[in-house]
C-alpha cells in the first residue's frame, strides 16, 4: 500500500499555498492588502508571491481599508475573484461600512441581481503583547451578520484548505487568522484538496462533557482535555471551523452524547459567540442536558500589553480545565 | 358523584405511584373492593374503595406518582344512580406528580406541560433536563433515583442505571414484592418521628402461660399443621380483649389530642426477608373468635411477605403487637408506630422455676411489655392494662 | 455618429430627446411625492427636481456595457440609463415586481440588464465600489467605463479621498460625476468644506477634472463626452463635477429651515426644464404640439407604471430570508 506522501508545514505556509495554489488554478484570483507585495505580508504570508505573481495580481494597497475592501467587492460584482487582507481585525473596523453594508447587504438588497463573491483575510487574537488597539477577537460580531460568511481555521490542513472553498462561494467570506496559530507547525497531504466550510469538527472524541471551541482556542483547549483525561474526565472537543453558519448538528450530537458543555471562546462574554451556542444549546438541546453550560471568555477589559494581565484576560487551559470541572459538580 | 382519591395509607406517606387499575369505567364496584395497586415505600399496597357505583372515570394514569388526596376516579354513586343523575363533574383538575420521598417534590413527567410549581416550603429537587427527559420516557419514578450530579441533582446517568436495574427491580417486585430500600426509608422516617415525638413509657410484667401451652398442645392434638393454634393467636386476642377495657391505648393521637378507637384492629409486626417489616392489621381482632382470627394471622402473614397488603391493613391498626418468636430474645421493648399510642411487645416463652403455691416448680414464662404514649395514658393505667393481658393470657378459654 | 465622439451633435431630435427625459423625470417625481403623501410610497424619499440635467447629460452618453454606481437620489439615474419605469415604481411600492423585488427600495434601485449596480445609501459608499469595477475591467482589459455619482456631501468621507487615490494610483477608467447641489442634507457647503471648489480636490489627486453648469443640460452633455472619451484613450479617471440645485426638499420630511425661501426661487428661473425649454422655444426647435406630445406620452406612462404598480403582487413572507445568500440553481 503506497502512503499519500504528506508535508510538515507551518500554518502560515499553508495559507501561502493555499493563496498561490488558487491564484495557479484561477486568473480571476488575486491578492490585495497592506503590505502583501513588496513586505510580504505583515505576517509573512504573502512573502515571496509578488515575485510569482507580479504587482497586478498581488497589489500592494494604501491605507485604505474602507477603499480597498470596497474595490473588492467592487471588483468581486464585476466578475472577479479578489482576497482582501485586512491585515487585523481591528483595522477590518475601517472597513466595516464595506463589509456590513455593501457585502452583506447587495446580494438581498438587489433583490438577487447581484452578489460579492469576496474573500476577506484577517488575523486576530490576543497573546502577543500587542496590548488593546492590536488584540482583539471580533469574529464573534461578524458572526452576526446575515449575508457573510465566517471561517476560523485552527489547523494546518484547514489554513491550506479553506480558501478554495471560499473563494468557489458566491458571497462573501470572512477568513480570520489568530495570529499565535502561524508558527504552528502540521502536516497536510502533498496533494492537499480543499476541506469543506460547513461543519464543524469533532477534534477530540469524549463521552463527559463538549467543549466547544474554535481557532487560536483550540489548542488550549485540547490541551485541558487532556489534563482532564488524567483526571478520568474524558472531554469532547469540537472545532467550530465555521463560526457563520454554526453547524447546530455537530453540536447538538456532541451534547446528546456527553450532556454537559463548556464554551471556549476568546472573545468578551457579553453578547459573544458564546453566548449565541449557549443559546442555540439551550434551544435546541435542553432536554439533553445535565448540567448548566459553562463558558471560559475574555475578560471584560481592553487586551493589557503586560504579559501577564494579558495572559489573565484571554482563556488559558487552568481555567478550561476548571470550568470544566465545574460544570462536572467535581470542582 | 364521588371522588375515589389517592389514600393515606400512614402518618409518613405523602404521595404513592398508581401501578395497578383493577376497575375500568363502566365497572360496578361495591364498598371494600379493591380497585387499584399502589406502590409505595411499603411496597404494592392493594387499595379498597368506600363507595358502591359505577366507575365514571379514571383520572390517574399507571406510574404516576400523586399526593394524597389527588382524586384518581370519578364514581356514580347507587344513591345518584338511583336519582338518575348524569354525571357533570366539573373537570378533574389535573394531578400534580411529585416525588414520594418526603420531603421533596419532583416536576412531571410529561415534558410539555411546564413544572407544577412546588409548595412553597418544599425544596425543588433538582433534576437535569436530560434526566428529566429519560425519566419520562421511561415511566422511572425519580423519587427511587440516587442523585450523583452536581448540587445533588439527577443526573442522566443516575436514571440510566436505575433503568438497567429495572428488570432486577421488577423481579424483586413481584417476588416479595417489595422494595426494601425504600421500606427501610419509611421505617426510618416513621421510627424517628415517633422517638422524636411521643414521650415513651414503658412497663414490664412476666406471666406463667404454662396452662395455655397445655391447652394449645390439647387443642392441636388432633389438627393438622396448618390449622394449629399459636400462642402468638392467643397474645394478640389477649391484647384485643384488653384493648376493650382500656381505650387510653386503643386508637389515634393526631393534632395534639387522643381519638380513642371504638373498633380494635390489632397490628401484627411482621419481619420479612431482607430486613423489611411491616405491622398490617388484623381487623376487628376482639371481635373474632380464635381459630379465625388464627386463620387470619396466617393469610396475614403470607401476603405481607408476598407484598399484598391491602390499603386499609396499612392505615388501620389502632395499637400494635410485637414479638420475635420462639427464636427471639425473652424481652423487647417496641417503639410506637405513630399516630397510635401503644405497642405490646412479647419476648419468647421460656422455662424457668416459678413459685406456685408456695412450692418452686418449673414454669413456663413470658414477659410482656408495654411501651405507651404518656401523653395520652399513665404508668398506673398501663400497669393495669398489662396485668388484664397476663391474666386473659392464664384464661385460654375465655379468649 | 456614436456616443463616445467628442461633440454633442444637436440634432432636434436629439434636443427633444433631451428634453424629453428631463420632463420624464420631474413628472415621474411629481407622481413619487403625491404618492408618498398617500402613503403609497414609505420609507426615505430623495427627488431629484432641479438636478435632471446631471443624469440626463451624462447617463446617454454611455455605452450599454458601461457601469453606473449612483446614489439615494437615483430615481432619475434609473429612468435614463433605462430601467422600466414601472419596474421602478413598483420597488418604491415595496411589490415583488419591482427591480430588486421590493427588497430595496426608493433607495436600492438595482438592474444588472443596464449594468445599474445601484441607489447607496451609506454617503460616499458606492466610490470604492466603482473603483472595484473598473479595476476588474481594468485588470482584464476590457473597454468599459464606470461612472460614479455622488453628492459634494460625500467629499467630506474618507471613502472619497480612499476612492481619489486609487483611482489615480491605479488608473482605473473611472468617471466621478459629483453632482454639486451645495447642500449635504441640510448644512451648506461652505459650512463642511474648507475648499468650496470641489473639482481642486480631484486635481490633487491627479485626476483631470472640471466643473460645469449642472443646471445646463448641453453643457453637461458635452462636458460628459469630453470626460467619457479620455477616459476610454487613457484609461484613466476623470472628475466632473456638476454644479446644480435641489429644488425640493432633502427627503419628504424637510422643513427646509437651511435655506430661504427666496434663494429656492431665485433658482426657479434657472432651473434646467425651463431654461432648456425657454432657449428651444426662443430658437423655434421645440413646437407646443411638441409639448403636449412629450406631457401625454410622459403622463401616459406614469399612469401605466402606477397601475402596474398596485397591481403588482407582494412577496410571500415564507421568502423573507431568501438572498441573503445564493440559491443553488433549479
Amino acid at each position: 500500500m503506497i502512503q499519500p506522501a504528506t508535508t510538515e508545514i507551518t500554518y502560515r505556509d499553508a495559507m501561502r499555498e493555499a493563496i498561490r495554489d488558487a491564484m495557479r488554478r484561477d486568473d480571476r484570483v488575486f491578492l490585495m492588502g497592506e503590505d502583501v507585495g513588496h513586505y510580504g505580508g505583515c505576517y509573512g504570508v504573502s512573502k515571496g508571491l509578488l515575485a510569482e505573481f507580479g504587482a497586478e495580481r498581488i497589489r500592494d494597497t494604501p491605507l485604505s481599508e474602507s477603499g480597498f475592501t470596497g474595490a473588492g467587492i467592487g471588483a468581486a460584482m464585476a466578475g472577479m475573484r479578489p482576497i482582501v487582507e485586512l491585515m487585523t481585525v481591528n483595522f477590518s473596523l475601517l472597513a466595516l461600512d464595506q463589509i456590513l453594508n455593501t457585502a452583506a447587504t447587495l446580494r438581498h438588497m438587489s433583490g438577487n441581481q447581484f452578489g460579492v463573491p469576496l474573500v476577506i483575510r484577517m488575523a486576530t487574537g490576543a497573546g502577543r503583547q500587542l496590548a488593546a488597539q492590536h488584540s482583539h477577537s471580533l469574529e464573534g460580531w461578524y458572526a452576526h451578520i446575515p449575508g457573510i460568511k465566517v471561517l476560523a481555521p485552527a489547523t494546518v490542513e484547514d489554513a491550506r484548505g479553506m480558501l478554495w472553498t471560499a473563494l468557489q462561494d458566491p458571497d462573501p467570506v470572512l477568513i480570520f487568522e489568530n495570529v499565535m496559530l502561524y508558527n504552528m507547525t502540521g502536516t497536510v497531504a502533498a496533494d492537499a484538496v480543499p476541506v469543506d466550510i460547513a461543519r464543524a469538527a469533532v477534534r477530540r472524541a469524549g463521552r463527559d462533557i463538549s467543549l466547544i471551541t474554535y481557532g487560536g482556542s483550540l489548542w488550549k483547549t485540547l490541551e485541558a482535555a487532556a489534563v482532564l483525561a488524567g483526571e478520568n474526565i474524558h472531554a469532547e472537543v469540537i472545532d467550530l471551523r465555521s463560526l457563520r453558519p454554526l453547524d447546530d448538528a455537530t453540536i447538538m450530537a456532541s451534547i446528546a452524547r456527553t450532556r454537559r458543555a463548556v464554551i471556549v471562546d476568546e472573545g468578551w462574554r457579553s453578547g459573544s459567540l458564546s453566548a449565541e451556542i449557549g443559546m442555540r444549546i439551550v434551544e435546541q438541546a435542553f432536554w439533553e442536558l445535565d448540567a448548566p453550560i459553562g463558558r471560559v471568555c475574555s475578560a471584560e477589559v481592553p487586551i493589557p500589553y503586560a504579559r501577564h494581565l494579558e495572559n489573565a484576560a484571554i482563556p488559558q487551559v487552568p481555567g478550561i480545565v476548571a470550568t470544566a470541572k465545574a460544570v462536572l459538580g467535581r470542582a | 358523584m364521588a371522588e375515589f382519591r389517592m389514600p393515606s395509607l400512614g402518618a409518613d406517606m405523602e404521595a404513592g405511584t398508581l401501578v395497578e387499575w383493577l376497575v375500568k369505567p363502566g365497572d360496578r364496584v361495591k364498598r371494600g373492593d379493591i380497585v387499584a395497586v399502589v406502590e409505595t415505600q411499603k411496597g404494592a399496597i392493594e387499595i379498597e374503595i368506600f363507595e358502591a357505583g359505577k366507575i365514571e372515570q379514571i383520572l390517574v394514569g399507571l406510574n404516576t406518582n400523586v399526593p394524597v388526596g389527588t382524586p384518581l376516579a370519578r364514581i356514580q354513586t347507587e344513591r345518584e344512580e338511583a336519582a338518575g343523575t348524569v354525571a357533570t363533574a366539573p373537570s378533574p383538575a389535573a394531578p400534580v406528580a411529585l416525588s414520594a420521598a418526603p420531603p421533596s417534590i419532583l416536576a412531571p413527567v410529561a415534558p410539555p406541560s411546564p413544572p407544577a410549581p412546588p409548595p412553597a416550603a418544599v425544596a425543588r429537587r433538582r433534576v437535569s433536563p436530560a434526566a428529566r427527559r429519560l425519566a419520562g420516557a421511561q415511566g422511572i419514578d425519580l423519587s427511587i433515583v440516587t442523585a450523583s450530579g452536581p448540587a445533588g441533582a439527577i443526573i442522566y446517568a443516575d436514571v440510566e442505571r436505575r433503568l438497567g436495574g429495572a428488570v432486577a427491580d421488577a423481579e424483586k417486585k413481584r417476588a416479595p414484592g417489595l422494595d426494601l430500600d425504600a421500606m427501610r426509608t419509611a421505617i426510618a422516617a416513621a421510627m424517628a418521628r415517633s422517638k422524636r415525638e411521643i414521650p415513651h413509657y414503658y412497663l414490664e410484667h412476666q406471666v406463667d402461660v404454662t396452662v395455655s401451652e397445655q391447652w394449645l398442645t390439647q387443642k392441636n392434638a388432633v389438627r393438622p399443621p396448618d390449622e394449629r393454634l399459636l400462642i402468638g393467636a392467643l397474645m394478640v386476642r389477649s391484647v384485643a380483649l384488653a384493648a376493650r377495657r382500656f381505650p387510653a391505648f386503643n386508637g389515634f393521637y393526631r393534632d395534639g389530642k387522643f381519638e380513642p378507637s371504638r373498633a380494635v384492629h390489632v397490628g401484627v409486626a411482621i419481619a420479612i426477608r431482607g430486613g423489611g417489616l411491616a405491622a398490617p392489621a388484623l381487623h376487628d381482632a376482639d371481635q373474632i373468635q380464635l381459630d379465625e382470627l388464627m386463620t387470619r394471622m396466617r393469610d396475614l402473614v403470607q401476603r405481607t411477605r408476598a407484598g399484598r397488603i391491602r390499603s386499609s391493613e396499612i392505615s388501620d391498626p389502632t395499637i400494635t403487637v410485637t414479638s420475635l418468636g420462639e427464636r427471639g430474645v425473652e424481652t423487647l421493648y417496641g417503639i410506637i408506630y405513630p399516630p397510635q399510642v401503644a405497642i405490646l411487645g412479647f419476648g419468647k416463652v421460656v422455662r424457668r422455676p416459678w413459685v406456685i403455691d408456695g412450692a418452686i416448680g418449673p414454669r413456663s414464662i413470658v414477659t410482656m411489655t408495654l411501651s405507651a404514649d404518656h401523653r395520652v395514658s399513665d404508668g398506673h393505667a398501663g400497669a393495669l392494662f398489662l396485668a388484664e393481658i397476663g391474666m386473659l393470657l392464664q384464661e385460654p378459654d375465655k379468649l | 455618429m456614436t456616443a463616445s465622439a467628442e461633440k454633442p451633435h444637436l440634432s432636434r431630435e436629439h434636443l427633444l430627446a433631451l428634453l424629453r427625459q428631463m420632463i420624464r423625470i420631474r413628472r415621474f417625481e411629481d407622481k413619487c411625492a403625491e404618492l408618498y403623501t398617500r402613503e403609497e410610497i414609505r420609507g426615505f424619499l430623495h427627488l431629484y427636481d432641479g438636478e435632471e440635467a446631471v443624469a440626463v447629460g451624462v447617463i446617454p452618453v454611455l455605452e450599454q456595457r458601461d457601469r453606473i454606481v449612483a446614489t439615494y437620489r437615483e430615481h432619475g439615474h434609473a429612468l435614463v440609463r433605462g430601467v422600466p419605469m414601472k419596474a421602478v415604481l413598483a420597488e418604491m411600492y415595496g411589490k415583488q415586481d419591482g427591480c430588486s423585488r421590493g427588497r430595496g427600495g426608493s433607495m436600492h434601485l438595482f438592474d444588472r440588464a443596464t449594468n445599474f449596480y445601484g441607489g447607496n445609501a451609506i454617503v460616499g459608499g458606492g466610490l470604492p465600489m466603482a473603483i472595484g469595477l473598473a479595476l476588474a475591467d481594468r485588470m482584464r482589459g476590457d473597454d468599459i467605463v464606470t461612472a460614479c455619482f455622488f453628492g459634494e456631501g460625500a467629499v467630506a468621507e474618507g471613502e472619497f479621498h480612499e476612492s481619489m487615490n486609487l483611482a489615480a494610483l491605479w488608473g482605473l477608467p473611472v468617471l466621478f460625476v459629483c453632482e454639486n447641489n451645495r447642500y449635504a442634507m441640510g448644512t451648506a457647503l461652505a459650512l463642511s468644506e474648507s475648499e468650496t471648489d470641489i473639482q481642486r480636490k480631484a486635481a490633487c489627486y491627479q485626476i483631470a477634472s472640471e466643473a460645469v453648469d449642472g443646471m445646463d443640460v448641453i453643457a453637461v452633455e458635452a462636458a460628459t463626452r469630453r470626460a467619457v472619451h479620455v477616459v476610454r484613450e487613457t484609461r484613466k479617471p476623470h472628475f466632473l463635477e456638476c454644479r446644480t440645485y435641489r429644488l425640493r426638499a432633502h427627503s419628504m420630511f424637510d422643513a427646509q429651515l437651511y435655506r430661504d425661501k427666496a434663494e429656492v426661487e431665485a433658482w426657479r428661473h434657472k432651473e434646467p426644464i425651463v431654461r432648456f425649454q425657454g432657449w428651444l422655444e426662443a430658437n423655434h426647435l421645440v413646437h407646443p404640439d411638441d409639448l403636449a406630445c412629450i406631457e401625454s406620452e410622459v403622463a401616459a406612462e406614469i399612469a401605466e407604471a402606477v397601475s402596474f404598480s398596485e397591481a403588482g403582487t407582494w412577496e410571500p413572507v415564507e421568502q423573507l430570508t431568501r438572498f441573503t445568500h445564493a440559491e443553488a440553481e433549479g
